[in-house]
């Protein structure tokens, strides 16, 4: 007992900022609680999730932040964060940095000002546009016609920096005498990474993939700005879903629900990555 | 390890710390004295910007002057309009967060009235002289449901017809264009169309992403010309369906969209268009017609970003007719702020005395042109200094007199989004006039809980 008391603030912390406002979520998510226009709340049991369920909306949401997460962060971040961290092993120091430094501000760049960023690559009169006029290419509205595609790439675009930096960690601790010996046996590039280098670094590929998917399911500045959902639902991932549900038509009790099934959907993917990083190599 | 005893009685230390900062803050009301009046407000994000800053300063010294012995102390919060809502909503649950007087929008004033927030103020009003000087419509903005007034409103907004002289002119347009009905302003963007060609004949803002200007500058500027309460009855306390002068205004918002009269629908779904609308087509003559609200030249005054003082030449204004040019033969749509007085106030009294200071006539009339608000008082609104103090004010002051505030009760929201949705899917054609508004029917009924009513 006596043992545990030097750790009890720090539970107590936890349990107070942390348990505490996620047992209230999980309470109100119950609850048909408005922000306001209503003069007491009741509990209602399921049916939020029910209505969730029924709701075509939220399905559409679940549908596209599934997309916008296998997109941007398993194919996206993940893979050009790896071939960036592969090719800058080979790189000079002068383009090593270089592109490190390009890479992590995008990253560092707050949300909302990469949000704007990139507004204005992809908007009518934009960058994008401007370079594929230059070149005789059709251009066109491509966060009108293809939003999904275009918050997607936005968030490729800011998070990749991330995996780079893992991914580069992990190719520093590959001794240099198994690729060496690799090549004296004569494996080309793709078998050595095939057959080496990814069993190697399998511990961090499965570590970056959850922080990666984590972060991506709750990406919100950035589409907000850029399509704010739109056009009609066609970006609207749960997060936004969310946000529209709670603040915009003050149903607080439907939008944490949502805001719970968000949760679960995160903890899902996190079973799959554990089960990954689990496995002997 | 001697780390360890010293992290117990530094984190116990900040845990305590914590916790008695949560703990004042949620008691920092100190609400027991009845000598202080507590003043909630909305602060610009923009630290320039320091309007509304200055004038309650200069109104608490008027009233600490006033009143010997009793103090005003101001709680600004400072935050974008919906996350003000959120925190003013919260600080109104509870006894100990609740100030005395609280700036409020007539957008969700109903809303929180609903909640059981706000105290009536009907008492109050009866005793006072200057109530009269309000004008009618202004008067029902703060009042609910019950019949009972809950705030007072500190000036408004109306909407109208922005459209480019330069324009017109080369469309061989009269420069006094003042439409008698909704064709007159379709013909006229058809002659621009015909006329002038690259430039965008008529912007009326639709969808989703231009979120409640769609539905106030645009839908509810349509539909309110179609005949009475095109969207709740207020004797039935029901919502409309079903209505004609409903299909009537999507019909409008198809036939600019598809005729190609309006922006290009990709703009006009852009999140960003109304920005772009202020600071780049207006002022650079590429719109000829803009139903859009009175607060325009805000974004066009010295310092403000997008300066062009020259607007008042380029520009010319006129109403939004009725659909068939039926009495009164224009339309407006008004929003604005009231103060409003928690139910959960401790000095409600004194809180009411307040606003009497704020509005005498001296002060209104200096807070209506700080902000470049629209007056809602009759002696204000009368005065040659108000009349001449922006280019504009009058023509829009004028309108207050045929305006309407929205039926802003607490299902409000879901029925705007609704409406957004309807619009949308005109806007780009996916769907048919008579879906939409089938579409938008089934969306409020579910919305309301089925206090619809069929017309």
């Amino acid at each position: 007992m006596l043992r545990a008391l030097p750790v009890s603030p720090a539970v107590i912390l936890l349990a107070l900022f942390l348990a505490g406002p996620i047992g209230y979520c999980a309470y109100i998510a119950f609850t048909d609680l408005q922000l306001t226009g209503q003069a007491e709340s009741s509990f209602v049991g399921l049916d939020n999730f029910r209505e969730a369920f029924g709701d075509e909306r939220f399905l559409n949401a679940v549908w596209l932040t599934l997309v916008f997460t296998f997109l941007s962060s398993i194919v996206g971040q993940n893979t050009l964060g790896l071939a960036l961290a592969t090719l800058m092993q080979r790189a000079s120091k002068p383009v090593r940095t270089l592109t490190g430094a390009i890479v992590v501000t995008a990253w560092v760049l707050p949300e909302v000002v990469a949000g704007f960023l990139l507004y204005a690559f992809f908007r009518r009169e934009g960058t994008l546009n401007a370079v594929l006029d230059f070149l005789h290419l059709p251009s066109q509205n491509w966060l009108f016609t293809l939003p999904i595609l275009a918050v997607s790439f936005a968030n490729v675009w800011r998070g990749t920096a991330f995996s780079m930096l893992v991914y580069s960690a992990a190719l520093n601790e590959i001794p240099k005498e198994i690729t060496e010996a690799a090549e004296v046996d004569g494996a080309g590039g793709w078998r050595r990474m095939w057959h080496i280098t990814l069993p190697m670094i399998r511990r961090s590929i499965g570590t970056n993939l959850m922080l990666n998917t984590l972060q991506t399911l709750s990406v919100f500045g950035l589409i907000w700005v850029m399509t704010r959902g739109g056009p009609g639902n066609d970006s609207q991932t749960l997060p936004l879903f969310m946000y529209e549900q709670a603040f915009q038509k003050s149903m607080i009790g439907y939008g944490t629900a949502v805001a719970l099934l968000l949760l679960l959907v995160g903890s899902l993917f996190s079973v799959v990555y554990m089960r990954l990083l689990r496995t002997e190599v | 390890m001697p780390v360890r005893p010293t992290t117990t009685p530094l984190l116990l230390a900040a845990s305590t710390l914590l916790a008695a900062g949560t703990l004042t803050a949620c008691g920092g009301g100190s609400g027991d004295d009845p000598d202080t009046v507590k003043i909630s407000f909305k602060q610009s994000t923009d630290n320039q910007i320091r309007v509304m800053d200055t004038y309650l300063e200069d109104i608490k010294k008027q009233f600490e002057k006033e009143n010997p012995g009793k103090k005003v102390k101001l709680v600004p919060i400072k935050a974008p309009d919906s996350e003000y809502y959120t925190k003013l909503q919260q600080m109104l649950r509870s006894p100990k967060t609740a100030p005395d007087l609280v700036y409020e929008d007539t957008f969700l004033i109903n809303s929180d009235i609903t909640s059981g927030y706000l105290k009536p103020l009907d008492t109050y009003l009866a005793k006072w002289k200057d109530w009269d000087q309000f004008i009618g419509t202004a008067k029902t903005a703060a009042k609910a449901a019950d019949g009972k007034t809950y705030g007072v409103p500190d000036g408004t907004d109306t909407r109208g017809l922005w459209f480019s002289k330069g324009i017109f002119k080369k469309a061989g347009l009269p420069a006094d264009w003042q439409p008698k009905t909704w064709d007159d302003v379709l013909a006229a963007a058809r002659t621009v169309k015909k006329k002038v060609p690259g430039v965008t004949p008529l912007n009326v803002y639709t969808g989703k992403p231009a979120g409640e200007a769609a539905t106030m500058q645009g839908f509810q500027m349509l539909a309110y010309g179609t005949g009475k309460d095109p969207l709740y009855d207020p004797a039935a306390k029901k919502w409309v369906t079903g209505s004609k002068g409903f299909k009537d205004s999507l019909k409008f918002v198809e036939t600019v969209y598809d005729e190609k009269l309006g922006p290009d629908v990709s703009d006009a779904l852009d999140p960003n268009f109304a920005t772009r609308v202020r600071g780049e087509l207006l002022p650079e003559d590429k719109l000829a017609i803009n139903l859009d609200g009175s607060w325009l030249p805000q974004d066009w005054g010295k310092g403000a970003g997008h300066e062009w003082p020259e607007w008042s030449k380029k520009l010319g204004l006129a109403a939004m007719p009725t659909q068939n040019g039926q009495a009164p033969g224009k339309v407006s749509m008004s929003g604005g702020w009231t103060w409003a007085i928690p139910a959960k106030a401790d000095n409600p009294d004194l809180a009411f005395k307040f606003i009497e200071t704020m509005q005498t006539k001296a002060n209104a009339k200096k807070w209506y042109i700080a902000n470049s608000g629209i007056a809602v008082r009759k002696d204000v609104a009368a005065d040659p200094t108000y009349v001449k103090a922006q280019p504009g004010i009058k023509f829009f002051t004028d309108l207050v007199a045929s305006t309407y505030y929205r039926p802003a009760y607490p299902e409000y929201p879901k029925v705007s989004t609704a409406i957004q949705e309807a619009m949308e899917s005109v806007t780009t054609g996916d769907s048919s006039v008579e879906d939409a508004a089938s579409g938008y029917d089934e969306e409020v009924d579910s919305a309301t809980d089925g206090q619809v009513i069929e017309k």
